[in-house]
């Protein structure tokens, strides 16, 4: 296990170098970010002081080295934009964005997994059906609609729920959390169903498909045969073995969801670092970039390892050696 | 389906009297949040917006521009290249140190040297030479040469105290412990992307604000933010999207407010090259010479463009034909520059002399996240030219790639807009149509390379006059040349829509700025 893990370490080291020498190529491709903050009314000798100041004036490959000493110290560079180290302004707004990532997929499994048992166990109901289609709907529907269907309809029409923001947020170790207060989960309610609905979608076809794949399985004739109950058999034996590929698939999505919940941020104006990232890349904002590209590689590398480690938990079949690929 | 949301509107209509409890909190949308809550440090429309709330400045602008006192009762050049600005007594910074002339030499020196400002505010205090503290009550700013515009530029440099302000940095401020200003409000948080909370502030020296609290929070998704104020989570928004007009219009519970803005949409031509890189013959072929050079081409296009239609259709009414680089009602404006009449025959006449009697083809590059409905003015444009025989293509792009091209030089016939923060006509002249000179600074968005020496004469002596008639009158006339020569075909100005619960107004201002202390509850 450890031999897996420093491997996967390295790894990202890897990555990130690669990450970073792209995002600063292709952000010197785009354009110069100096023509886009600077003030209108700015004369050629403030253009040329910005561009100093924001150490834009360097060859590309000698700022790019000035990054990778600045990086060994754990600094990323300061925003253009803000004037505040990239990775504070990231890490600053991580838990709202954190918050909603983990609320989708919890969301996600907790609506998914039961609708698509019992799609794949009942097939041939009236509402096995009307699930079925209804998640064909859920990931074919553009998340970017059907938020603001959802404020449409549940704040502007109903009334029941706000339409956008971060409820009031209590501080839990240092870090501000709103599912702790009846506010907070107001406001979440929307966002998050909103980001998790191709997920849920995705849940309920990939556990309704393990589950019809199973039910003919051996042991599961074997277990009813033995006498036990309906309900032990699906939750311990249905259950445990269509999870594989569901883990697979959301510990992929989880990575999806933390690091492009833009869409979603943007229209319910969360606070989170989907918003910041897009910000940053509308104004060449090139630390910020760099930093959130990096962490979002490192995030995803990590929660693939743990993806790995839990197959193991889950199915004593497979050995962590085999999963070193 | 459709009774049921007019029930509950019904009765969220009947709940609204309980909502007057709340008369004296204000919840405002904006659409895009300030990067510092410093007001030094970065010269952005957000920024500058909530400066005004917490800070003051010597000089304020009301809401058509024009200068008020403002920290300083009253000024008036006292010598050639010397200004004498009287200040106000009494005034106390939030944290109840008097203000004193220390804390305003400070600012203003403070201003050109925030580290690692993107934009910062060094070209408003370019003139300032040097300042004398005369007494407590009377500044004398020395600008070398004669300088109209200093009040203008001064009016921009918000007033901070020394003693909390130096050896602190941007961060300070953001976090509020750096944020005493002498401003109708006080700073209480602000937690990026998500609120800035201010308090009204008891002691200030003007018209106290009739809020007790203002909350600020960014939607930057346009229907979002409509949604948030029919769903009434706030109770006030700025940049109501042009789509949106209509039905908020028809809303009793929504009240919009509308005011002409100092922003200038036009079309830059690269009119001085001898080749320019996207005007092609009919065939697709590299024409011999620049059309755009010739005035009769230019002129044509402006006449081929149908203003009052892009105001109608594509603008929804938010808008206002432009014949020069500012509305009527602003200092500088020439009384006879009208917006050139749609005339599509004598287009098409005045290219047939200029010996393009079959057209040709012309790419015409515009942003399509920078101005409202950009993009679509842009493609309405490209249709009306391609009617008297320009065939024109359209390329829209986000601005962080359109900026940096337009500024290499790289476009032939471009999108842009202007706003004149100066609420005069010197900054669009020096900028966009005084000749490309870096070390004199002008020219610096001169896309279009135009030159007139006649221009830039007027201008360097409008700039040196400071008798106000006397530069009027030099402004008018540079305008004149500059537009009659057709360095910039103006489009339209944006006018700035503001929509608000029906309870509420608003003072609305050219700047496009959404300031709190102009919200009054209606009586």
């Amino acid at each position: 296990m450890t031999v897996l893990v420093i491997r996967r370490l390295m790894q990202s080291a890897v990555m990130l170098l690669a990450m970073s020498i792209l995002v600063f190529l292709g952000v010197f491709a785009i354009g110069n970010p100096v023509d886009i903050l600077i003030s209108p009314q700015a004369d050629q000798a403030e253009i040329a002081r910005a561009t100093a100041a924001l150490g834009l004036d360097k060859p590309l490959w000698e700022q790019y080295f000035v990054f990778l000493a600045n990086a060994a110290h754990g600094d990323l560079g300061r925003s253009f934009v803000f004037n505040e180290p990239a990775l504070r302004l990231i890490v600053q707004r991580l838990p709202a964005t954190l918050e909603l990532a983990f609320s989708a997929m919890l969301l996600a499994v907790v609506l998914g997994l039961p609708l698509g048992l019992y799609v794949g166990l009942r097939p041939d109901t009236f509402l096995s059906r009307l699930i079925a289609a209804g998640s064909i709907l859920g990931f074919s529907l553009p998340t970017f609609w059907v938020g603001i269907m959802l404020i449409l309809v549940f704040a502007v029409w109903m009334g029941w729920l706000p339409s956008t923001g971060r409820g009031a947020t209590v501080s839990v170790l240092g870090v501000d959390v709103s599912f702790l207060t009846w506010d907070g989960i107001r406001h979440l309610i929307l966002p998050a169903l909103n980001l998790s609905l191709s997920r849920i979608a995705l849940v309920i076809r990939l556990a309704a498909a393990g589950t019809r794949e199973v039910s003919h399985m051996d042991y599961i004739k074997f277990a009813r045969a033995k006498g036990l109950t309906r309900g032990r058999v699906v939750r311990v034996h249905v259950l445990r073995n269509i999870l594989i590929p569901i883990v697979t698939v959301l510990g992929l999505e989880i990575g999806a969801v933390i690091a492009f919940s833009v869409v979603t941020e943007t229209i319910f104006a969360w606070p989170g670092i989907g918003q910041l990232i897009i910000k940053s890349i509308t104004v060449l904002d090139r630390p910020v970039i760099v930093a959130y590209l990096m962490l979002t590689v490192f995030l995803v590398i990590m929660i693939n390892l743990l993806v790995d480690i839990l197959y193991s938990v889950l199915d004593p079949r497979v050995r962590l050696a085999e999963a070193r690929a | 389906m459709l009774r049921r949301p007019l029930y509950v509107l019904a009765a969220l209509s009947a709940a609204l009297p309980m909502s007057t409890a709340r008369a004296q909190e204000l919840r405002v949308a904006l659409q895009a949040e300030p990067t510092s809550i410093d007001p030094l440090f970065h010269t952005l429309g957000p920024n500058n917006q909530i400066a005004r709330h917490i800070f003051s400045q010597l000089v304020h602008q009301d809401e058509k521009q024009h200068l008020v006192p403002g920290l300083a009762l009253s000024w008036k050049p006292i010598d050639d290249g010397v200004w004498e600005f009287k200040l106000r007594s009494g005034v106390e910074f939030q944290d109840g140190a008097p203000l004193t002339a220390e804390d305003i030499v400070f600012s203003i020196d403070r201003a050109p040297k925030v580290p690692n400002s993107p934009a910062s505010f060094a070209i408003y205090t370019k003139a300032v030479k040097a300042i004398e503290v005369v007494d407590a009550a009377t500044l004398h700013v020395r600008t070398g040469t004669p300088y109209p515009l200093l009040a203008s530029d001064l009016s921009t440099i918000s007033i901070q105290e020394r003693r909390v302000v130096e050896g602190k940095a941007t961060e300070d401020f953001n976090k509020g412990t750096a944020a005493i200003g002498t401003g109708p409000f006080k700073f209480v948080e602000w937690v990026p992307g998500d609120h800035l909370v201010m308090v009204r502030n008891d002691g200030y020296w003007g018209q106290k604000p009739d809020w007790a609290k203002v909350t600020f929070r960014p939607i930057p998704n346009n229907a979002a933010r409509v949604s948030a104020l029919l769903a009434g989570d706030v109770d006030f928004i700025e940049n109501v999207p042009t789509a949106d007009l209509k039905t908020l219009k028809g809303n009793p519970r929504i009240r919009l407010v509308e005011a002409v803005s100092n922003r200038v949409i036009y079309l830059h031509l690269d009119s001085n090259r001898e080749r320019t890189p996207f005007a092609l013959d009919n065939d697709g072929k590299p024409l011999p010479g620049n059309p755009l050079k010739d005035r009769r081409v230019r002129l044509a296009m402006s006449k081929a463009i149908n203003r009052q239609a892009i105001v109608d259709r594509v603008m929804e009414g938010a808008a206002i034909p432009a014949g020069q680089l500012l509305p009527d009602g602003f200092f500088g404006v020439s009384p006879t520059l009208k917006p050139e009449p749609y005339d599509p025959e004598g287009a098409k006449k005045l290219l047939a002399e200029a010996g393009y009697p079959q057209g040709f083809r012309l790419t015409l590059h515009s942003p399509n996240d920078r101005y409202i409905n950009d993009e679509k003015i842009a493609q309405a444009v490209a249709q009306m030219l391609s009617r008297i025989g320009i065939k024109t293509e359209v390329v829209a792009m986000p601005q962080a790639v359109y900026f940096s091209r337009a500024s290499k030089l790289e476009f032939s016939l471009m999108l842009v807009g202007w706003g004149a923060e100066t609420g005069e006509p010197s900054s669009p002249l020096k900028s966009l149509l005084a000749t490309y000179d870096p070390a004199k600074g002008f020219g610096a968005a001169n896309r279009g390379r135009f030159s007139d020496p006649k221009l830039d004469e007027l201008l360097v002596q409008a700039l040196a006059t400071v008798d106000d008639a006397k530069r009027e009158l030099l402004l008018r006339q540079a305008t004149e040349v500059g537009i009659g020569d057709l360095g910039i075909i103006p489009l339209h100005y944006e006018v700035t829509i503001w929509g608000m619960r029906s309870d509420l107004t608003f003072v609305g201002n050219t700047n496009q700025f959404t300031l709190a202390a102009d919200v009054h509850p209606v009586k």
